[in-house]
């Protein structure tokens, strides 16, 4: 950023991003280090982390799966430490839940056991493993901002999304009551749609989509890093204005969500 | 008093004992710590995470197996990721008491070991056959990485199942800095967080490099505390100022938060936010300048977390409480029962006259 006024909230900040290999995660690690943040990503393959990482030399790339619960704390360990602190984390890695999309009644459990581990229990317990850096950071002033990247599937009962809706559903329902529950200790939560994106989730979602009708991932990340930015210098203000100001231009933002079709349901990244 | 054995952190029958100034000793349930506080009192808390600092490998040289337990670095930079002092054992693990630990192969400068996916240089052996510097090979992303896999947190045999990493972070771990937990912290959760709040008690936080507790060597534990850093940040200094201006009390939970905020004032009483090497022990000759009450773990008379509460209160008062702990079934170590002992009224005098007695 050239301009230092007004000033820059993403300057200096220290962001991790899970599922920052592809897709939305991937466009997030690219916009917030273009604006000045200090980047950690997580993904699980090795070999997408390391290219990723090659290509960002400031960014610090992590191999871990947040499904797995024994992979939370050395994923921690490698954030906090690298950047020193957290002020931002964006829990945007998912699962679609059965590929094809299915039926509920076609869904294997082991499908929407899957879902829940990788969208609820892992953004969970990796948002209560940085609860203290985030806590931290909040004292000193700084401001603690977790995002979580919800979809449209969380409020509408899509035919086939279920899996997916039902999980997105019960993280978007975590960020309300985390951010209710964390206000008085400055981390503020939110749950933002980004809206139906040329991503690789959704490629597996909607494999005969036609892709120019899709949202770039790239305008979805300015528009997620222009919301935690607008909370970050919106701190000082009392708590349900940012967030909710915020929620809705996004979901605004999107393309009416009141016709599913095959063609133009919305996944998150 | 009796080993506690589960790692659980805020067990519901937890006791504590409190010590007022004028040294009468009193049992309260552990849940309740925050009636002890008053409006306007700062409670300060250590926000270290722990790292999983036992690595157990190969000292290639001999081939043989050890066990390496990081004991403490120079800086809490996140590059300064290279360097460790380190307690060296022979094979085994926790499960063994540490005392009974066989020595490792003997070291000698330049011995190259293999722990896990982690390669380290013995730099220098550090004045005693089990205390070595360390130098591990690859970028800091990649130490942290072998770190945070291969390692396991420091465990001793009076807890006998293996400690996950959840087992010894506190609730309000931050930085992956320490060796041991700052187990002091456990009392808290993220409700007594807002229930301090809500009494308009103050909590603040320093990141201090918590090191081992136990090396199972008289000489080498002669040494602790083992240096350790430490990191104020601006907002905690502030507080401690307001604090003071409006009389209000500093409690520390836990001996690190002690040892970081005196160190910090050593010079001229002033708490700044400020990054340093704790190097003190704190004994009965010490004069605290900032900390007006501790809650901290139980601890046994000999060992050097005892030595501090000497700072506190007199020798006849804590030999009270020794009996008090004994007589009361509480529980030690790490996730054991706690006390909370304000500073004596008449701590300054107190001090000169330990200061004369032999140590």
């Amino acid at each position: 950023m050239t301009n230092d006024w007004p000033p820059n909230p993403l300057a200096g900040l220290r962001v991790a991003i899970t599922g920052g290999t592809s897709g939305l995660g991937l466009a997030l690690v690219r916009e917030l280090l273009s604006r000045g943040a200090e980047i950690a990503f997580v993904a699980r393959g090795r070999e997408g982390v390391e290219r990723i990482a090659r290509q960002n030399r400031a960014a610090h790339g992590i191999v871990g799966d947040v499904s797995n619960k024994n992979d939370i704390h050395p994923i921690a360990i490698q954030i906090v430490g690298a950047l020193g602190g957290l002020d931002a984390l964006v829990n945007n890695a998912s699962d679609l839940g059965p590929v094809p999309l299915a039926l509920l009644g076609d869904t294997p459990c082991e499908d929407l056991e899957r879902a829940l581990a990788t969208n609820v229990l892992g953004p969970f317990r990796l948002t209560k493993a940085l609860l203290g850096a985030l806590a931290s950071s909040a004292r000193e002033g700084r401001g603690a901002v977790v995002l979580n990247v919800s979809s449209d599937a969380a409020i509408n009962p899509y035919p086939r999304w279920g899996a997916y809706g039902a999980s997105k559903a019960a993280l978007h329902h975590l960020s309300s009551i985390w951010d209710a529950e964390l206000a008085g200790d400055g981390i503020r939560f939110l749950s933002l749609d980004p809206g139906d994106m040329d991503t690789p989730l959704h490629a597996l979602a909607v494999p005969d989509g036609n892709a120019s009708e899709l949202k770039r991932p790239e305008t979805a990340s300015r528009e997620l890093a222009d919301a935690i930015a607008s909370v970050l210098s919106g701190r000082g203000r009392s708590r349900g204005t940012g967030t909710e100001a915020v929620k809705e231009t996004l979901y605004d933002s999107r393309e009416p969500a009141n016709s599913p079709s095959p063609g133009s349901e919305a996944v998150g990244g | 008093m009796i080993a506690a054995s589960l790692p659980i952190h805020r067990p519901l029958e937890a006791k504590l004992l409190v010590v007022d100034r004028s040294g009468s000793i009193r049992h309260w349930k552990r849940s309740k710590f925050i009636d002890l506080l008053r409006p306007g009192d700062l409670l300060v808390a250590n926000d270290a995470a722990t790292l999983p600092a036992s690595l157990s490998g190969q000292h290639l040289p001999s081939g043989q197996s050890i066990e390496v337990r990081l004991a403490g670095r120079r800086s809490l930079s996140a590059d300064d990721i290279c360097r460790f002092s380190a307690i060296v054992f022979g094979a085994g693990d926790f499960r063994m008491r540490t005392e009974d630990r066989p020595l490792s192969p003997a070291l000698a400068p330049g011995d190259a070991l293999a722990l896990g996916p982690l390669r380290a240089k013995v730099e220098d052996v550090l004045g005693h056959p089990r205390l070595v510097s360390l130098y591990f090979e690859g970028s800091p992303d990649e130490i942290r990485e072998g770190l945070s896999r291969h390692g396991r947190p420091i465990q001793y045999s009076h807890v006998s199942t293996p400690l996950a990493l959840w087992d010894v972070w506190t609730s309000i771990a931050g930085p992956p800095v320490a060796f041991e937990p700052p187990s002091a912290g456990f009392v808290l959760d993220w409700q007594a967080l807002a229930s301090i709040r809500a009494r308009g008690v103050e909590f603040a936080t320093i990141t201090h490099a918590a090191g081992v507790s136990s090396t199972g060597d008289p000489e080498l534990d002669a040494l602790l505390p083992f240096d350790e850093p430490y990191r104020i940040p601006e907002s905690t200094a502030l507080a401690i100022r307001r604090t003071q201006e409006h009389h209000g009390r500093i409690t520390a939970i836990g001996t690190t938060v002690v040892r970081a905020l005196e160190h910090a004032a050593a010079f001229d009483g002033v708490v700044r936010a400020s990054e340093g090497l704790a190097t003190q022990r704190i004994s009965a000759a010490s004069r605290l300048r900032v900390v007006d009450a501790i809650l901290s773990g139980t601890h046994e008379p000999g060992t050097s977390h005892y030595d501090l509460l000497r700072a506190f209160t007199d020798r006849t008062t804590l030999s009270g409480v020794d009996q008090e702990l004994d007589a009361h079934a509480y529980r030690t170590h790490e996730f054991g029962d706690s006390v909370f002992i304000e500073r004596s009224g008449n701590r300054n005098e107190a001090a000169i006259t330990a200061s004369q007695e032999p140590l």
